[in-house]
């Protein structure tokens, strides 16, 4: 048997910290793992519990961390609970084994500590490597600070093993900036954390002799549409599984989370969406303005990047006049990714807000609430003039001459 | 311990087989022919994990299988990895008793092609050597990418001719010479590896059983004659096996704890090597006058491999 930790009722605790901990109460069965800043910490961490007898389960430091995916999916099929984390380039070599695990419907817990991706080679934190897995097939939750991050990797393993969902979970921080700062943490105990996560319950597993299982079949053109169908269905309708395990949680620490976070938004005339610990930064600003400025401005987070909050997201932002859109992955010649995603959704709604583009904070720039209240700035110019009065897309914390693209064409 | 005794080829033929006749492999592919000797070679549970490849292509095509046993794909580079996840997910349930059946004795087992083993998952293979799982990695080795037409590995020995190393006027095909995986993974200091031929399916049946019964990481190669990429007749493949293995293209042997060498199999009469060459469409061309010195440099190797495994036997080093 696992020894017991003894846990505070308040810890100081970095992100990384956080997660490993919250893996180590999930009583995670294996862990299969390769270390890369600034996720290492999440593994060492693991790792010193398992050598002074905190774990029960296996730990397996595989050779790359394509192996460490490849691991957790062979062990997932088998019938336990199993977990791991990365970074970056780390995430990229795992690109090919993200979608074998969706594919196979295996809850696997991946904690991502955001990285940007080389070249130039970059340890810092922004969210090219949250971008590169949103077509993966796995739901990904975003933590906002160290806290959260805790927080949702516990809900993580409700989520995915619940048996109407039976998905891979991604839990983000940013890379430094989350991982490691430290906070004020209110873990739960032991018991009361394993408790809300409950047994692993197997389906389909390879260690059932009784009922052999085939992981991993071929489907062409005749099968392959509908099975992929189905698992975006899955995905889809995790929504709702997704607002009951945050409501379980939310009525047992206080802490309530939402698929779509809104901040200050009741009366806003403006918002900012972004994701990540800028959303702090954003609210800091947001606060500051409306009380310095009279600026009604509000916040808008997904917590869920995927799968995205398409109807909460129009919703939220059903009211305002203009909206700037933060991306802080380059977009690779086009606008970016997460601004196409919330403009589709406002462009649902009746209301037609202007919105534009920021990118911003590539490689860990420093992204300061200075320059969110700038961006709000132009945001409440824009709602004021009936139209945008920059070019659509903008680098934010550039060095050097202004970037930007598009005119925006009035008619 | 569930080892059955081998089985004589009366039995094998009226098993109840826990891998299915129904499958999509060629007509003589030898794949099917190792595979069947290993599930029949044991009467305990398999877990079994195959890299992509023509046996992982042919068994699983959705909504059938032929695999009545646990069976996992993933990728064409990660059996090994596959399958020692699942292995470690057996400690931990073991150890924590959430095992459904926690007697039941289960052996794990990943398949590789040449490919996947020689070289895309070689990374894959060696971290899992390395790391000492319990468990039995089979190299079904056709010295090609047989799954994708037929493109050179780094198992395809020097003059065969592939579709990305062809023969032509300027070219005697494949310029490098095969590498040696079983000295590899007899380097990593594997318990047991060896090198298996279905057409001595007893000591290929008794080397299964070994591995299986050898706690921690075993390597086996067999030889898997391919008649579609190596250009033979189907039903000739047990001969071309015989070819390779009386000619010592494929010398048998078995390498215990990284240094005890024993070869498995001594061929009565050593049939040069151009009779086997001669029998495959891939080494035609090496028949024409001016690629002579490629056969004959393919004798030399042989004889100096053979030379070599005979000496280690005798040093036991
Ligand atoms: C990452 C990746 N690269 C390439 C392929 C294409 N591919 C599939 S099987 C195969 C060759 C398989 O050769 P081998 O391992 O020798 O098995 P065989 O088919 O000969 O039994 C290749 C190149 C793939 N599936 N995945
Ligand atoms: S191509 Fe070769 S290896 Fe593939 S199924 Fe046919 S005979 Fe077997
Ligand atoms: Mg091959």
């Amino acid at each position: 048997m696992a020894k017991k930790y003894d846990i505070n009722e308040v810890e100081v605790w970095d992100g990384n910290y956080a997660a490993s901990q919250a893996l180590r109460q999930a009583q995670v069965d294996v862990v299969a793992a390769y270390p890369i800043t600034p996720s290492t910490p999440v593994v060492e961490n693991y790792g010193n519990y398992v050598a002074n007898g905190y774990i029960d389960g296996e730990y397996v430091m595989v050779e790359s961390e394509h192996a460490a995916m490849s691991g957790c999916i062979g062990a997932a099929a088998s019938g336990g609970r199993v977990a791991t984390a990365t970074s970056s380039q780390g995430f990229a070599l795992m690109a090919e084994v993200l979608y074998q695990a969706s594919g196979m419907r295996l809850p696997i817990v991946l904690v991502v500590v955001n990285r940007a991706l080389a070249s130039p080679l970059n340890v810092r934190g922004d969210h090219a490597d949250m971008y590169l897995g949103r077509d993966s097939g796995w739901i990904q939750i975003d933590a906002f600070n160290a806290e959260e991050a805790y927080d949702l990797t516990l809900c993580a393993f409700r989520i995915g093993e619940h048996m109407s969902v039976r998905l891979p979970v991604m839990v983000h921080q940013d890379g430094f900036i989350t991982s490691h700062t430290a906070q004020n943490i209110h873990p739960l105990s032991d018991e009361a954390a394993y408790k809300f996560v409950g047994d692993y319950k197997g389906v389909d597993d390879m260690l059932d002799f009784s009922k052999p299982v085939t992981y991993g079949a071929q489907t062409e053109e005749d099968w392959h549409f509908e099975h992929k169908a189905k698992q975006h269905k899955a995905l889809m309708d995790s929504r709702t599984v997704i607002d009951g395990v945050f409501a379980e949680y939310g009525k047992l620490t206080g802490r309530n989370y939402k698929r779509v976070e809104s901040y200050m938004m009741e009366d806003a005339e403006v918002a900012v969406v972004g994701l990540g610990s800028t959303v702090e930064t954003l609210r800091v600003a947001a606060k500051q303005l409306r009380e310095e400025e009279g600026i009604k401005v509000g916040i808008v987070a997904p917590r869920c990047f995927r799968p995205f909050a398409f109807d909460e997201m129009a919703d939220a932002l059903s009211g305002v006049k203009a909206i700037a859109v933060l991306d802080r992955s380059s977009p690779g010649g086009a606008m970016g990714a997460f601004f196409n995603e919330v403009s589709a959704a406002v462009l649902s709604s009746a209301n037609r807000p202007l919105v534009t583009n920021f990118i911003y904070g590539l490689g860990g720039r420093d992204f300061s609430i200075q320059e969110a209240k700038r961006i709000i700035r132009e945001q409440k110019a824009h709602a004021d003039a009936g139209h945008i009065t920059t070019q659509i897309q903008q680098f934010s914390g550039l060095r050097g001459p202004k970037l930007g693209f598009f005119e925006a064409k009035r008619s | 311990m569930a080892i059955t005794s081998i089985k004589n080829l009366k039995e094998f033929s009226t098993n109840n087989d826990r891998f299915e006749g129904a499958h999509t492999l060629c007509p003589g592919c030898a794949h099917s022919m190792i595979v069947r000797e290993l599930m029949n070679c044991t009467d305990d549970n398999l877990v079994i994990a195959a890299n992509t490849g023509c046996l992982e292509v042919s068994t699983a095509v959705y909504p059938f299988t032929s695999w009545d046993t646990s069976w996992i794909h993933i990728g064409f580079e990660n059996a090994a990895t596959a399958v020692t996840g699942s292995e470690a997910m057996y400690r931990a349930r073991k150890k924590k008793g959430t095992l459904k059946d926690p007697n039941a004795p289960v052996k794990f087992v990943a398949f590789g092609g040449d490919g996947s083993t020689y070289d895309i998952g070689f990374q894959w293979l060696s971290g899992a050597m390395e790391r000492g799982h319990d468990f039995t990695y089979i190299c079904l080795d056709n010295e090609n990418y047989a799954n994708t037409g037929g493109q050179r590995s780094s198992s395809t020995p020097i003059g065969a001719t592939t579709s990305t190393a062809q023969a032509g006027s300027a070219s005697y095909g494949k310029k490098e010479k095969k590498k040696d995986i079983v000295a590899i993974m007899a380097a990593h200091g594997a318990p047991y590896v060896a090198q298996l031929a279905p057409n001595k399916w007893k000591s290929m049946a008794k080397g299964f059983q070994t591995a299986l019964e050898t706690e921690g990481p075993c390597f086996i190669n067999t030889v898997s004659a391919c008649c579609t990429e190596w250009r033979f007749d189907p039903k000739d493949t047990i001969h071309i096996t015989d070819l390779a293995t009386d000619t010592l293209m494929f010398p048998i042997y078995e390498i215990i704890n990284g240094h005890e060498l024993n070869i498995l199999y001594r061929p009565k009469n050593v049939v040069p090597v151009e009779e086997y060459l001669n029998a495959q469409g891939r080494y035609k061309h090496l028949f024409k006058p001016e690629n002579k010195h490629v056969i004959e440099k393919i004798q030399s190797d042989i004889n100096e491999y053979w030379d070599k495994l005979q000496r280690r036997e005798e040093a036991r080093i």
